[in-house]
């Protein structure tokens, strides 16, 4: 009874997933989540031997959850998505490291293990706590950096990447010590002292990386946190754990490998860190003359227009301008001008942020495009806005192909009649690159704040 | 610097060379715009809607005393004479076919750019004047057929019987030709078309129309460089007679547009197949004011032969279309403007250093600069070039690459088949389910819509809270510790279930499409 529900639980999670691969069907896919859910927790509920007692501590601990879980999603800015998901993973990794914990403990007073089968256990034991170790410290570091309550550039100790490695081979010697004492009460001397260093490992590991390349890490730690899952349906031999960590898993390591391919960087290069240090201070080279405007003067411009198409960056998150460009957007949809947003898939700090950004601000999503979509439509374009984005339009990336993000695919926004530029400074981005873009003749740089400066485009509307 | 518009002064044209639109246009790039009054008044554009947009009104005196002139005919001489010194005036001028209005003009000391020699280049097409006009009259001449032509174009089956639909010759398939094929097939006729130049069967096939090819031994092609087409070889023609002869007989419409550059239109039907025609069916001469391609045609008029054949020699297609084709023309116009004043401050400057400046310039300072120096613009050579650009990649990168795929690959193969030795079925069962969901999981999560990326990834945040069935399955331990550590785990589990699938769900309301919003 039991296997079956399972196995009808984790249908309903594929489902989920299939459901979310358009709009459309989103909602419903949602659904399927939450009930393949609600099957797996009853089934589970039930098929344990349950007293009157251990079902109140359950119930408690499922009320206190939801609660804090549900006020949580309710509270939650739409542009502090990813510090929930980071904070959302570091849970399932905690989570796992107390069942790998508990799984050892039930183990010590279990004599049901021999042989290979113990070998087996205590393997998937030993990984399972070191996956869920890392996925946590990792979650919380990349939290804070989100947050803001860590400095989002990258922290470099010395021999960083020999420091890695040498605790990784450590790690991994623990764990043949682990194994050789069968279970017995020593091999909590191994399992903490592997903890502590897993831990570090994931601090140190996000340490190192960089504000911009967050999309990377999140879903990185979103795959980490779904292979602890599944480390811990091994302990446990329970398949629905399996399966839901293999889909979390996969799921995450896609997308870290979009995003990857998003800014044309080797996966490693990115989790070992250490790109854009310079990010802020910004290597100017003189690149020539750049022309300002006012936000008048951009209002005349969309006015003036036949098609529009904005692309928006970390920078709109950041100024909370999604509201006033949305505005923006109705009032010239009204005049028929035709609007259009082209969203990088690495733009923001979170894969898919921007579209949920301007979703939450009611711009309807069949006007938001992906790059792929869109980059071919810029030539026919009169007027861009480029809202807070710098790297993810930067031609130098097709004009410079040896330089630091020579290659990486980019919104060709430069061929469009006029580009608008909306941003704080002309520092660099996070690439540490100036931006030819900001010198071209049909550039203008609008400077200030986005959100004060779409408003007073959209006054002047 | 003020740009003049005056009213055309030839009889029958209905055209005007600025609409409200381009003024406003004009105005942008700096200048002041004076329209004569009542210029646009046939085309269908007010003086009031002129003012709206910018512009001054003027009287017919004062439009020539500005700095430069936009006008669509070649002047008249009275015009001429009212011209101020120094000034520039951009028209259509056929400098070929008009030396003696050229030298009246280089008795001035004026400017002139003839809007008919605009070089057939791609930078140069947004100025095309001759192929705004060509495309109007290319339509138009389909229309003027249909109204002529006392039946359906498109075939019918009715109560009534049956009726074909109209087969139509279109010869030439320059800008006008092939807007007159686009314009027979979307009324429903069966369109054929005939060019000397092989390369434009494509672009006739891709408008919908049956491209007839000569039953010629040796295969001759007339493209030249300069765009247009060139005379072809005696028993070229010949094999062309006989094929419009046979079509001829067909077809209830024929569309001529074949024109050579600088010479008098060719004679391609002759009065002998237009006598072959069925009653009652068209001819529109297209070139009726180079000489016409058709012998009976007669410029400017409508003829009907003694079988009941109607040839039409109409000269003012594109005029017949006032509104449009001054719009179109004064786009160009307003595109040249952008190409004279670079700066945008509302001043030109004639660069000869620019080829199309050069080779549009008549007069420069009252001397004559007709005729410019050759340009090619063969369609040809652009598609050699587009065939070199294939893609490629080196080889050797791609290939090291595949290798270490391949070798990861035996790795894990070999691996697995080492794990199957030494442990027991059970732990391969779990395997296998592990493995079978990453499949899954796969091909599930590429299908994901890249603007729904974060809900995938609070939707997998609240699955992986999956964990809590294994916090509960240890929560009945007899063990103390363990009963505590269930707890927390089950706690942390539940915000993570909760929370991700409310957050999700608040996500996916707020996306919306246009008609619901």
């Amino acid at each position: 009874m039991v296997s079956a529900a399972y196995i009808i639980a984790g249908l309903f999670f594929i489902m989920s997933l299939a459901g979310l691969s358009n709009q459309e069907t989103a909602k419903k896919g949602n659904y399927f989540g939450m009930i393949g859910m609600t099957i797996a927790l009853i089934a589970t509920i039930f098929s344990i031997e349950h007293d009157s007692t251990s079902i109140t501590y359950i119930l408690v601990a499922v009320l206190i959850g939801a609660f804090i879980g549900i006020l949580l999603a309710r509270k939650v800015d739409m542009t502090e998505m990813p510090e929930l998901i980071a904070a959302l993973h570091s849970f399932v990794g905690l989570a796992a490291v107390f069942v790998g914990y508990n799984s050892f403990i039930t183990l010590l007073s279990d004599t049901s293990f021999f042989g290979t089968m113990l070998t087996i256990h205590l393997v998937e034991i030993y990984l399972g706590i070191f996956i869920g170790a890392i996925t946590f410290t990792g979650s919380v570091v990349a939290f804070g950096k989100l947050h803001g309550k860590i400095r989002s550039n990258p922290l470099i100790l010395p021999f960083k990447d020999a420091l890695n490695v040498v605790l990784l081979i450590v790690s991994l010697i623990l764990m043949i010590f682990f194994i050789v004492e069968e279970g017995a009460q020593s091999g909590f001397i191994y399992l903490g002292v592997m903890t502590a260093i897993a831990l570090f490992l994931g601090w140190h590991m996000v340490m190192a990386i960089g504000g911009a390349d967050m999309p990377v890490v999140i879903s990185f730690l979103n795959s980490l946190s779904g292979w602890a899952a599944a480390a811990s349906g091994f302990m446990l031999s329970n398949d629905l754990l399996i399966i839901t960590g293999a889909l979390v898993g996969s799921s995450g390591a896609i997308l870290s490998y979009i995003m990857c391919q998003g800014m044309n960087r080797n996966f490693f290069s990115v989790i070992t860190g250490g790109f854009g240090n310079e990010g802020a201070s910004g290597a100017t080279e003189e690149m020539g003359e750049y022309k300002q405007i006012n936000p008048e003067d951009v209002a005349e411009m969309l006015k003036q227009s036949d098609s529009v198409i904005i692309t928006p960056g970390y920078g709109m998150a950041v100024a909370q301008a999604q509201y006033p460009i949305a505005e923006i957007t109705k009032k010239l949809r009204d005049k028929g001008i035709n609007v259009r947003f082209g969203i990088h898939p690495v733009a923001g700090r979170l894969p898919g942020h921007m579209n949920v950004l301007l979703a939450e601000a009611k711009v309807p999503y069949d006007i938001v495009l992906d790059m792929e979509e869109i980059n071919d439509d810029f030539p026919e374009t009169d007027t861009v806005l480029v809202i807070g984005a710098n790297d993810t339009v930067n031609p130098a990336a097709i004009e410079n192909p040896t330089g630091p993000i020579g290659g990486m695919p980019v919104l060709e926004v430069w061929k469009a009649k006029n580009v608008i530029i909306m941003k704080r400074s002309m520092s660099t981005g996070y690439a540490g690159v100036q931006n030819p873009l900001f010198f071209k003749e049909n550039a203008y740089m609008c400077f200030g704040d986005a959100k004060e400066t779409s408003e007073a485009i959209l006054n002047a509307l | 610097m003020r740009i003049g518009i005056p009213k055309e002064r030839i009889e029958g044209e209905t055209r005007v060379a600025a609409t409200p639109k381009s003024v406003s246009k004009l105005k942008k790039l700096g200048f002041d715009v004076a329209v004569e009054s009542g210029a646009g008044k046939e085309a269908s554009f007010n003086d009031d809607q002129y003012i709206a947009s910018g512009a001054e009104i003027v009287q017919a005196d004062e439009v020539y005393q500005c700095d430069v002139i936009y006008k669509v005919n070649p002047p008249l001489e009275e015009e001429i004479t009212k011209l101020k010194e120094g000034s520039t005036l951009v028209s259509f001028l056929y400098p070929a076919q008009n030396k003696e209005l050229v030298e009246k003009l280089a008795e001035r000391n004026i400017n002139v750019l003839a809007m008919d020699m605009v070089p057939r280049i791609s930078r140069a097409q947004s100025m095309d004047a001759l192929s705004s006009m060509a495309n109007i009259g290319g339509y138009r001449a389909v229309t003027e057929a249909l109204h002529e032509f006392g039946r359906f174009l498109n075939g019918q089956i009715t109560a009534a019987g049956k009726v074909p639909p109209a087969k139509v010759l279109v010869i030439g398939a320059g800008v006008a030709g092939l807007a007159a094929i686009g314009m027979s097939k979307s009324l429903g006729a069966i369109v054929r078309a005939f060019d000397t130049r092989l390369e434009v069967a494509e672009q006739i096939e891709s408008m919908g129309g049956e491209f007839l090819k000569l039953e010629f031994a040796e295969q001759e092609d007339a493209s030249t460089s300069t765009g247009y087409a060139k005379v072809m070889s005696k028993e070229f023609l010949e094999a062309e007679k006989k094929l419009f002869f046979e079509q001829a007989k067909e077809v209830d419409i024929i569309i001529t547009t074949a024109l050579v550059q600088g010479k008098k239109a060719p004679i391609l039907i002759t009065k002998e197949m237009v006598d072959s025609m069925k009653p009652g069916s068209v001819i529109v001469d297209m070139a009726a004011s180079a000489g016409g391609n058709c012998e009976y045609t007669a410029p400017g008029k409508k003829i009907v032969t003694d079988n009941g054949v109607k040839v039409l020699g109409y000269t003012d297609l594109p005029a017949r279309l006032p509104a449009q084709s001054s719009e179109m023309y004064a786009t160009n116009l307003v595109n040249l403007t952008k190409l004279l004043s670079k700066e945008k401050n509302g001043e030109i400057d004639i660069d000869f250093n620019d080829e199309i400046l050069r080779h549009m310039c008549v007069l420069k300072e009252g001397n004559i600069t007709y005729p410019p120096p050759a340009i090619s613009v063969s369609v040809k050579a652009e598609k050699k070039e587009e065939k070199k650009e294939e893609p490629t990649t080196p080889p050797s990168k791609k290939k090291s690459r595949t290798k270490l795929k391949f070798t990861f690959g035996i790795l894990a193969i070999a691996f697995i088949l080492w794990l199957g030795q030494v442990s027991p079925p059970e732990f391969l069962s779990h395997l296998t389910v592990f493995a079978l969901a990453i499949v899954a999981g796969y091909y599930v999560v590429w299908n994901v819509t890249h603007a729904l990326h974060t809900p995938l990834m609070s939707v997998t945040n609240a699955i992986s809270g999956i964990i809590i069935v294994g916090a509960l399955l240890q929560i009945i331990s007899s063990i103390t510790v363990v009963q505590i550590i269930s707890f927390l785990g089950i706690l942390i589990a539940s915000i993570n279930i909760f929370g991700g699938f409310t957050v999700t769900q608040r996500m996916l309301k707020m996306f919306m499409k246009s008609e619901e919003v």
